[in-house]
């Protein structure tokens, strides 16, 4: 069981592996992929489930699994189920399905667990403003050529670099 | 005729193929690296440009397809889903979604990919996921009215934006995935480490 991973593939190659599902994804369904909209609303669900009252005087809840009859009844709920199979199957034909953190080298994997969540948090508030993701916005958005997508996907890379050098001591 | 009209499939074989178009794209994040958060954080330190190298590949060659068929006339026009822009809460969105990025090592997609693969730093950056979206949702009330209505221009394209033909955008577009590429590749020849992978 002790397998070597194998290498990822060439990033050229994937991204067009990529930008062909994509394109797969508008020609049977008319829209692109999505990742953080069944995200929010697995949340939504059971945010409501655990404050049935509270969520009835949530406009954001309200709007997202209170007023529709089967909220989980949702493409991008079913999506995201396939990305986490296809993720599992894919580590798993490479050896890469174990246990771990990935964490820079100057990192313990607890602090790396603390930055993940608060990371994760922040990214979350901000995907939801944005109206999507890297996903929805960046790259479905960005082959269809929206405006605010391509804004979008540049505001993604400026926040990013411009707070990179001030947390390099996580990564490098 | 693209999009396909597959309603007539009934509802159970239609969220069958999101599970199946799920499952290409986690797939094709997780061969990507994608799984991994250092491959990810890697773009920001320019030793490893992957990100941009996948994103802009998908993006160019996604874009290609469906232009190329649009104007073979085998897309219905009108008909496929273009993001509308709000143009203020995107820019904000984003900027806070990239320092996420930054800090936490993952997007939305990647996160649950590294989590398919047991990856812990993965399913940290899900569990935040689930907090930061609870906190939007607690706190829209403040700013209703910025997310609602601060540059909601509506469906509008780059090109319309710009006011150039969709045809010269795609090309400029693959110009500037051409340049980055290149220019990916000197930055990684010099801050990169190659050959040695991380773990």
């Amino acid at each position: 069981m002790n397998r070597q991973p194998k290498n990822y593939l060439n990033p050229y190659l994937a991204g067009v592996l990529l930008g062909v599902v994509l394109t797969a994804s508008f020609l049977v369904f008319g829209h692109g992929l999505g990742a953080s909209g069944g995200v929010a609303l697995l949340t939504g669900v059971a945010q409501s489930a655990l404050l049935p009252a509270h969520a009835e005087r949530n406009p954001y809840l309200v709007n997202l699994v209170v007023s529709p009859e089967r909220p989980l009844d949702n493409w991008t709920v079913f999506e995201v189920l396939g990305v986490l199979l296809g993720g599992l199957a894919s580590g798993w034909l490479s050896g890469r399905v174990r246990v771990e953190t990935f964490r820079g080298p100057h990192v313990s994997a607890r602090a790396r667990w603390g930055y993940a969540f608060v990371g994760g948090g922040i990214a979350g508030f901000g995907v939801r403003l944005a109206r999507g993701c890297t996903s929805s916005q960046a790259l479905s958005g960005g082959a269809v050529l929206s405006a605010g997508s391509w804004a979008f996907m540049f505001a993604v890379f400026g926040g990013a670099y411009l707070l990179a050098y001030f947390v390099r001591r996580l990564w490098i | 005729m693209f999009p396909l009209s597959i309603e007539s499939l009934g509802s159970a074989a239609v969220n069958g193929l999101y599970v199946l178009t799920g499952f290409l794209f986690g797939f094709a994040l997780e061969q990507a690296g994608f799984g991994n958060s250092r491959n990810l954080a890697s773009q920001f330190y320019l030793t490893d440009m992957r990100v941009l190298k996948v994103m802009f590949s998908a993006i160019v060659t996604a874009m290609l397809l469906l232009f190329g068929l649009e104007v073979a006339g085998l897309v219905r026009p009108g008909a496929l889903y273009i993001n509308p822009t709000h143009l203020w809460p995107g820019i904000v969105g984003g900027v806070i979604f990239g320092v996420g990025f930054v800090i936490g090592g993952y997007c939305p997609g990647t996160a649950v990919v590294s989590l398919s693969t047991l990856k812990l730093d993965g399913a940290f950056f899900v569990l935040g996921l689930t907090v930061g979206m609870v906190a939007f949702g607690e706190t829209l009330p403040l700013f209703r009215g910025f997310f609602d209505a601060s540059g909601a221009l509506g469906e509008v394209t780059l090109n319309q934006a710009l006011g150039l033909p969709r045809g010269v955008l795609v090309v400029l577009i693959v110009l500037m995935a051409l340049g980055m590429f290149w220019v990916a590749e000197r930055l990684e020849g010099r801050y990169g480490k190659r050959g040695s992978e991380s773990c």
